[in-house]
């Protein structure tokens, strides 16, 4: 209830500042020895709120489907990418934090690898990919880029955890005589899980941002990405609507992130909270 | 943990914002599913998401045009990142719709590529200013804020520029200009670049502030490049160059320039059909804007005198010289040589056009007459 209430104060809050650098903004903007420093604060940059919502209750072009029901249409249909690329990212990110585990070679030789994977430019990868979908649905070249981006948190965030246990621990493990399987069942998985978490939450928030430029960058239809892409080209005329698509966004990302939060409530439920910062 | 959880919220949010900026490319849209043993697949890249400018070739699908020659054409549409003549020089697709100069560029860094039929015989490109600026020729854009688009876009404006006397580099304060019109209505530029048939369309589709009512044509002056001189070719078909020299994809090619002639021409007689049609497809734009867009692809296209889509000589060397002289902002020009080998050849829109008259096409379409069209707010 508490928590709600915050959610509520904090929305409350945005929406201030945004209705108040209205109005006090200069609807030109401030330029500072010709930088502008401050956006501009009128209509046409920053619709009212007001407009915003009301354009989402209006239909999309004459006579069709209202916009805020187009706009959790492709909401919906990105959080299928993003999920499939999600389950997909984690379960690289594990068998990987597994193996650089498991063995130290395959750690020295793979980990700056999957740190380089990251450095490479999504827009330059996309087009690559998407010249591979002979083979599966144009969704699923989606969920690979969204599975490029979410496997690393996992991979990393994963390690770490693995490798967390005290040694006492592991001795112990080897005095019963338990196998690498075993120590790794009974006692890695387990001291991982305070680690394991945060780079989930971490691999949804870069599974979201993948699928949605990865449907920008593959043109797939149906999801917020394209929407976002093709309202924008309205900008001109019709400010708030580009608005919209962009509000959907935020609340994919939002949802999938509570989400995620969910998946460690049975796991986590008697073990005590550990801070921890992964990367 | 809260603090984490609320970041990771926060963090997911504006990574999406974030990523709304970044541009891209490109996909195909669902096959339509083999029909009839017999039909050869093939696939055409669009430049862009399906819109009026691509209604000819979504036409001649819907009509069956294609069909009837025996083509089973899928229409891959564009995006911001998908380069529709590496997409066709790559083997991703049988044909390719792409502007001449950045397909001459291609061609120039080993694209085996050749124009086959040029849609478009004429250049849409505008550079439209306030009325009350007084800017009516390229010249008047001396010590002007002028907006651009760069990416190969560019090149009229500044040939148009560098014909009227001025050097673009110094005469002028050129800015980067998004792919909409708000730049040019908030007057932080002076002047916009902007497409006949989209973004022009855009900026009567908008409500003046101060009237309530929508712009009109009336509050903006046009720099049309053909009159000025400066224009360069656009929309054109490309097929694979080392693939022609096999029998049957010059029989495909034919056939497929012949449907696609049908597909405009239908969509000459019938704007509003194929602007349906369009709107049918899904796009987010509005039916007036499409219809729009119909009536004034059509007049890129329409009259024809030598029939639609074959190649001009003095067009095409206007288009490579403009290539190959002009200098952007930064010193580059399109072209650094000629184009060798085979860079058009009007063999096969040739054949296409007998095949189409015998058909009773009107090819030339010298009676096409454009409508009025209104807009609407929005376009929708």
């Amino acid at each position: 209830m508490k928590k709600l209430l915050y959610v509520l104060l904090g929305l409350a809050v945005v929406a201030a500042l945004w209705e108040g650098y209205k109005l006090v903004g200069n609807p030109e903007g401030t330029v500072l020895f010709g930088v502008r420093v401050l956006p501009r604060a009128d209509d046409l940059s920053m619709p009212h709120l007001w407009t915003v919502v009301e354009r989402l209750g209006r239909p999309e072009l004459t006579g069709g489907r209202p916009v805020w029901i187009v706009v959790v249409q492709a909401c919906l249909f990105t959080l299928g990418i993003t999920a499939a690329g999600f389950v997909i990212g984690a379960f690289v990110g594990l068998l990987l934090a597994v193996a650089m585990q498991r063995f130290r070679i395959v750690e020295r030789g793979l980990l700056p690898y999957v740190i380089l994977s990251q450095t490479v430019p999504l827009v330059a990868l996309a087009p690559l990919v998407a010249g591979w979908n002979v083979l599966w649905p144009d969704w699923m070249t989606v969920s690979l880029i969204a599975a490029y981006l979410a496997f690393f948190p996992v991979a990393v965030g994963m390690l770490r955890g693995l490798q967390s246990p005290a040694s006492a621990g592991v001795e112990l493990m080897r005095s019963y005589a338990a196998g690498w399987w075993r120590t790794l069942v009974k006692l890695r998985f387990p001291a991982s899980l305070p680690y394991l978490f945060p780079a989930l939450r971490l691999a949804g928030a870069a599974a979201v941002v993948g699928a949605v430029v990865g449907e920008i960058s593959t043109g797939t239809r149906g999801g917020i990405g394209r929407l976002i892409i093709e309202y924008s080209r309205e900008a001109t005329s019709d400010p708030a609507k580009v608005y919209t698509a962009m509000l959907g966004a935020a609340l994919l990302g939002l949802v999938v992130a509570g989400l995620v939060s969910l998946l460690e409530f049975p796991l986590m439920r008697h073990r005590r909270h550990v801070e921890v910062v992964t990367l | 943990m809260r603090r984490i959880r609320i970041f990771s919220a926060i963090a997911a949010a504006t990574l999406v914002l974030t990523g709304c900026g970044t541009a891209d490319q490109d996909s195909a849209t669902p096959a339509p599913g083999g029909s009839g043993g017999a039909l050869t697949p093939v696939k055409l890249q669009l430049q862009w998401f399906f819109q009026a400018q691509f209604a000819g070739y979504i036409a001649a699908v819907d009509q069956g045009f294609y069909k009837d020659q025996g083509l089973d054409v899928q229409l891959l549409e564009g995006g911001v990142d998908i380069v529709p003549q590496t997409v066709l020089a790559q083997g991703k697709a049988d044909y390719a719709v792409a502007w001449v100069p950045k397909a001459l560029a291609s061609r120039e860094q080993g694209a085996g590529i050749t124009d086959v039929g040029q849609i478009f015989g004429r250049s849409g490109t505008y550079q439209v200013a306030w009325k009350d600026s007084g800017i009516t020729k390229a010249a008047d854009l001396k010590g002007k804020k002028v907006g651009n688009w760069g990416f190969g876009n560019e090149f009229e404006l500044f040939a148009g520029m560098t014909k009227a006397g001025l050097d673009p580099g110094k005469d002028v304060t050129l800015v980067q200009q998004q792919f909409d019109m708000q730049a040019l209505l908030k007057k932080e530029i002076d002047a916009a670049q902007a497409m006949s048939y989209n973004e022009y369309a855009q900026l009567l589709e908008a409500k003046n502030p101060a009237t309530g009512k929508l712009y009109t044509a009336d509050d903006f002056s046009i720099i049309d490049w053909k009159t000025e001189g400066s224009s360069m070719l656009q929309d054109a078909v490309w097929a694979n160059t080392e693939k022609l020299s096999d029998p049957a994809y010059q029989q495909q090619t034919v056939k497929f320039l012949t449907a696609t002639i049908q597909g405009w021409a239908f969509c000459r007689d019938n704007a509003e059909k194929c602007r349906d049609l369009v709107v049918a497809k899904g796009s987010k734009l509005g039916k007036s804007h499409q219809l729009w867009q119909m009536n004034e692809t059509s007049k890129l296209i329409w009259p024809a005198p030598a029939g639609i889509g074959v190649v001009d000589e003095a067009a095409w060397k206007q288009t490579v010289d403009i290539s190959m002289t002009t200098k952007n902002q930064t010193g580059d020009s399109v072209l650094t040589k000629a184009p060798e080998g085979m860079a058009y050849t009007n063999d096969y829109i040739n054949q296409a056009i007998t095949a189409a008259k015998a058909a009773g096409v009107d090819v030339n379409g010298t009676s096409f007459a454009p409508t009025e069209v209104t807009l609407t707010e929005g376009g929708a």
